[in-house]
């Protein structure tokens, strides 16, 4: 098993990603260099929160054009898992993996303090560790993560189950008051149908020490090496 | 020859630059402000041996493919001489 942790120019959670994934989880982690296109030695690649040149543009928009990107969607397309957080979730929305943008936060002010989300879907690659409706605490930090979709794409993302995670009070219900940026329908992240892409605006990897104030982020990345274990078992 | 790209937001877009942007310039006491939208523009020169035909093709291409995210913004493209 490997995971890889993709470091564009201004990624700033890569190191994040990786001291999660080492320490916490126990497994092989390397860095991939936003020029490399062969991704043959991975099971899984996060793409990291940061801002992936400058933001220049749109926040993940020129980021797309990286030569690992290429290798990335053929990558997805072979099954292999794919996890965007922060600006990675901004990337996989810009490069169609995932359906629909991240605008400005409606509040218009950079967001960075803990929130609740509440698992929408335990059925994925990400959540197998984790029940419906239970509420994590998790970071965000952005500026751009308020989710905006078409009516159809909502639809096919509601009935589809790809909606996974919603931000919520500590009650887990959903309010206006608990959505930090304004996202539509209280959407913190999604997955693509065949789940084993996701992209969400919080940080778990700035979530798995109780001295950084929560470790509920341990139990995405720990789910993530169940289905790659599982996945491993079924070769 | 140059190429004049705008983008803005789709219509069904909400905008919130753009009402702060508003709600400042209220603050100046203009009055009568219906809306203000923030968009952004691009100047493209091209090269000048290409044909204008040319020159909108591929200002069309980089403002689809770039410059625009088609989930939330238009785009329109000017030819200028």
């Amino acid at each position: 098993m490997k995971f890889g942790v993709i470091v564009f120019p201004g990624s700033n959670c890569d190191h994040d990603a990786y001291h999660v994934v080492s320490k916490h989880v126990g497994q092989p982690v390397d860095f991939i260099w936003h020029k490399e296109t062969d991704l043959s030695a991975f099971d899984a690649v996060i793409i990291p929160g940061g801002f992936s040149y400058g933001d220049y543009l749109r926040a993940g928009a020129l980021s797309r054009f990286s030569p690992v990107m290429g290798a990335v969607k053929e990558f997805a397309s072979e099954g292999k898992f794919v996890f965007g957080i922060c600006n990675g979730f901004q990337i996989l929305c810009e490069s169609g993996l995932l359906p629909g943008a991240l605008m400005r936060n409606a509040g218009l002010h950079f967001v960075c303090r803990h929130v609740n989300i509440r698992i929408e879907n335990d059925n994925t690659p990400f959540t197998n560790e984790l029940e419906n409706g239970r509420v994590l605490s998790i970071p965000v930090a952005h500026a751009e993560g308020n989710y905006v979709c078409d009516d159809m794409t909502f639809d096919q993302l509601e009935e589809n189950g790809q909606i996974v995670f919603r931000y919520c009070d500590e009650d887990g219900m959903l309010t206006d008051e608990s959505n930090p940026n304004g996202a539509r329908s209280n959407i913190a992240g999604i997955c693509n149908l065949d789940r084993n892409v996701l992209g969400m605006m919080p940080h778990p990897e700035r979530a798995c020490e109780e001295m950084l104030g929560s470790n509920d982020g341990r139990d995405i990345f720990r789910s993530l090496t169940n289905a790659i274990v599982y996945a491993e078992a079924r070769v | 020859m140059k190429a004049n790209v705008y983008v803005t937001l789709k219509p069904s877009v909400l905008d919130p630059q753009g009402k702060a942007i508003q709600h400042s310039v209220e603050l100046l006491g203009m009055k009568n402000i219906a809306d203000i939208r923030q968009g952004k523009f691009f100047e493209i020169a091209l090269d000048s041996t290409i044909s204008e035909a040319e020159a909108s093709a591929a200002a069309e291409k980089i403002a689809k493919d770039v410059l625009a995210n088609p989930v939330i913004e238009d785009y329109k493209v000017e030819i200028v001489q």
